[in-house]
């Protein structure tokens, strides 16, 4: 279904590149402790997805993934917004955002 | 397939090798008479003494955000913006409304003081 | 350039999403002008508006029960019983979220009139989900619904376990949102659409890229699995739980469950029918290991909050089997309305058990271990026995309506595949677990009635109408189920 043909740089290598981004990632979430980075981690694996759809999109012509795009992108602003003032509110009180000392609760 | 891009190439091969030279040719034939005023790195005149990162005002965050916020929304107004003739009467509804709705969180962050500096 | 026309777009069909939206928007700004010492107006103002969508909503199952299923914003969403029935436990729900929280919020200090108007807007998330007919829309439907939550849950600002709980839950959550994401990415890839009776169709046809759709459908199931609280994508449910204000909890432990639910149903059965018996497996799996650790990390637990938290995710298990259920198409009407039966039921008896949750709960958020409960046998007898009931439902004894719903669950799954060993397995898992959270729920019932203890609780006339109408809705449903279980019945997808 990916035709190849008629594209400068085919768009399977655009994908493969989404892909090497999602799990960059997604591995920075999982090995990152400081909540700013993985925030930023997070958004990395939006903008990955961001660069499939625009590639299948492209392919397909088709403007449906196009405008997906579009929604990820506010979407990924409103969760900036929120992100960035519960991390601000958080070192605020506790002068750090190491998430490793985020325990008070236990169970 | 990349042909096209030779030139481009040819252009950062070339720009990369001149600049290694030229800092190199600077190093070997300049003179050299370094003072402790002259070695101190070189901050706009002030002296460099403290942290090299400044705390900024968390005020800063707020008005970030509200940036990000507003910002993004011009996304859905360009496309309008290249279309606006075929979209007649339609367009203009449903950009209104969607305008509309920004407007309401202008008003509100405005009235909460989050635009207000001091 | 085709432009779509009014009739497609149809926004008689969304009307009630249209007046909460268009509320919640009026009713941000009209906060402003309400003084601070005045803002239960606001709660009483967004009560209005939730009304105002269930008088809607009324009249829209008359125009259904006539005229059957329609669709809206040119396919986008469609209008069906199962929407429609998913819709009125949303609305219900918010308005007992606004009615827990009229009291709680004056008396912790944290009332701001904030807290109704993201209410709506996390509220009109969850009935958009429930009629989602395209990834687009379940994408944004589920972030409308994730981000007033994130808000909502760190509310009592000045409490630690609540910024706490805020940020996990937001990290995880934007963290699960990314991989749907990328799962919707891949699936667009590998079919060519977003709409989901597109991907059906594409599914079974000769242009599909399976590798592609595959990985994509695996990656929406772990986006998905998260906002059900699904083992192993649960860890952020008991610290959520138990960090947020006690409405918040109440309100999510209940719509944003079934919002993930609705979710993973429309897209499961809508648009993979092809691979039903392929995704079946998988989430009968998925289903006797969350109803397993559910219900065997609750027994351990000393503070209700965490306790019902781990409940939750026991009961998204039991929710998961009839989703799994549902592989079959001759099947799947019987399991989507034991879903929704169990939805509605689940509702019903966890809002009326954070009730009382909520009036023993003391003004600095302490009073949450099970053992603050000591006593209120002897001084708060009917709300004592209102708890015993929901706890009795929980678990899944007879005249509760938990009871019905864990009944039709299991009828479900063992109709769906006959003779299936996987299926049968995880039935039977899901009948000894069930016996095995007698041990905790009825923990709490022992607590109230045989131990001593001060008993305190404050129980104003808002949480008093709300323990009585759960405890009234979960007698129902216990008792007479049929009637509900048809109209749930009647919720298949269009």
């Amino acid at each position: 279904m990916l035709d190849q043909a008629n594209f400068l740089v085919p768009p399977i290598y655009y994908v493969a590149l989404s892909g090497i981004l999602f799990i960059l990632g997604m591995v920075g979430v999982l090995l990152r402790r400081n909540a700013i980075l993985i925030f930023m981690s997070v958004e990395l694996m939006l903008n990955s997805a961001n660069l499939a759809f625009v590639a299948f999109a492209r392919s397909f012509l088709d403007v449906n993934g196009q405008v997906f795009v579009f929604f990820v992108m506010t979407v990924a602003a409103v969760e900036v917004a929120v992100g960035l003032a519960l991390i601000v509110a958080i070192f605020r009180t506790r002068r750090s955002i190491d998430i490793d000392e985020l325990h008070s609760m236990e169970g | 397939m990349f042909e096209q891009y030779y030139p481009i190439a040819v252009l950062v091969l070339l720009a990369t090798v001149l600049s290694i030279i030229v800092v190199f040719l600077s190093r070997i034939m300049g003179p050299r008479r370094p003072t402790p005023k002259k070695s101190a790195p070189y901050e706009s005149g002030m002296s460099p003494i403290g942290p090299a990162v400044r705390r900024l005002p968390i005020k800063f965050y707020l008005v970030a955000v509200l940036f990000i916020l507003f910002d993004i929304e011009v996304i859905f107004l360009l496309p309008y913006a290249t279309l606006v003739r075929e979209l007649g009467v339609y367009g203009l509804i449903a950009t209104g409304i969607f305008v509309f709705i920004l407007t309401i969180g202008l008003v509100y962050e405005w009235k909460k003081g989050a635009l207000d500096w001091e | 350039m085709q432009l779509p026309i009014l009739e497609s777009i149809n926004l008689m069909a969304v009307l009630p999403v249209l007046i909460i939206a268009g509320w919640a928007c009026v009713l941000l700004v009209f906060d402003l002008l309400i003084p601070r010492s005045r803002k239960h107006w606001t709660a009483w103002l967004a009560l209005v508006g939730l009304l105002g969508a269930a008088v809607a909503l009324f009249f829209q199952i008359g125009h259904f029960a006539r005229l059957g299923s329609e669709a809206a914003f040119d396919g986008m969403v469609t209008v069906d019983g199962f929407s429609i029935f998913l819709q009125v436990v949303f609305v219900l729900t918010a308005i007992v979220g606004v009615l827990l929280a009229l009291d709680y919020l004056p008396r912790h200090g944290i009332e701001r009139g904030e807290y109704y108007v993201l209410l709506l807007f996390t509220t009109i998330g969850m009935m958009i989900m429930s009629m989602a007919a395209d990834l687009i829309v379940v994408f944004v439907a589920l972030e409308l619904l994730s981000i007033p939550l994130y808000i909502l849950s760190g509310f009592a600002g000045m409490r630690e376990t609540s910024e706490e709980a805020a940020l996990k839950y937001f990290l995880l959550g934007a963290f699960a949102s990314s991989f749907l994401v990328y799962g919707i990415a891949l699936t667009y890839g590998g079919t060519g659409t977003t709409r989901l009776t597109g991907i059906a169709q594409a599914v079974t046809s000769d242009a599909l890229n399976l590798p592609l759709t595959t990985v994509g459908m695996g990656l929406l199931l772990v986006g998905l699995g998260f906002k059900v609280a699904a083992v192993p994508f649960h860890m952020w449910t008991p610290d959520v739980y138990q960090g947020a204000p006690t409405p918040v909890t109440a309100f999510m432990s209940v719509g944003a469950k079934a919002g993930g639910f609705a979710a993973l149903i429309r897209v499961l059965v809508t648009a993979f029918p092809a691979i039903a018996s392929e995704w079946g497996t998988l989430i009968a799996v998925i289903a006797g290991l969350t109803m397993l650790l559910g219900n065997i990390v609750a027994i351990s637990q000393s503070n209700i909050k965490r306790m019902l938290a781990y409940s939750s995710i026991a009961h998204a298990g039991y929710i998961l089997l009839a989703v799994a259920a549902a592989q079959r198409s001759e099947n799947a009407s019987f399991a989507i309305g034991a879903v929704v039966f169990y939805l509605l039921a689940y509702a019903l008896t966890n809002l009326g058990a954070f009730t009382v949750a909520i009036a023993v709960e003391r003004d600095d958020g302490t009073g949450t271990e099970i053992d603050d409960f000591a006593g209120l046998g002897k001084t708060r007898p009917w709300m004592a026995l209102a708890m015993a009931l929901f706890m009795l439902s929980l678990t899944g004894m007879p005249i509760s309506g938990g009871l019905v719903g864990k009944v039709f669950v299991f009828q479900a799954a063992l109709q769906a595949v006959p003779g299936d060993p996987l299926l049968l397995a995880v039935v039977i898992i899901g009948v000894l677990t069930s016996v095995v959270s007698a041990f905790y729920y009825l923990k709490v019932i022992m607590v109230m009635y045989m131990r001593e203890g001060e008993g305190k609780a404050v129980l104003p006339l808002a949480l008093k109408t709300v323990l009585a109408a759960t405890a009234f809705g979960t007698l129902v449903l216990g008792i007479i189920p049929g009637p509900v279980f048809q109209m749930a019945q009647r919720a298949m997808l269009k």
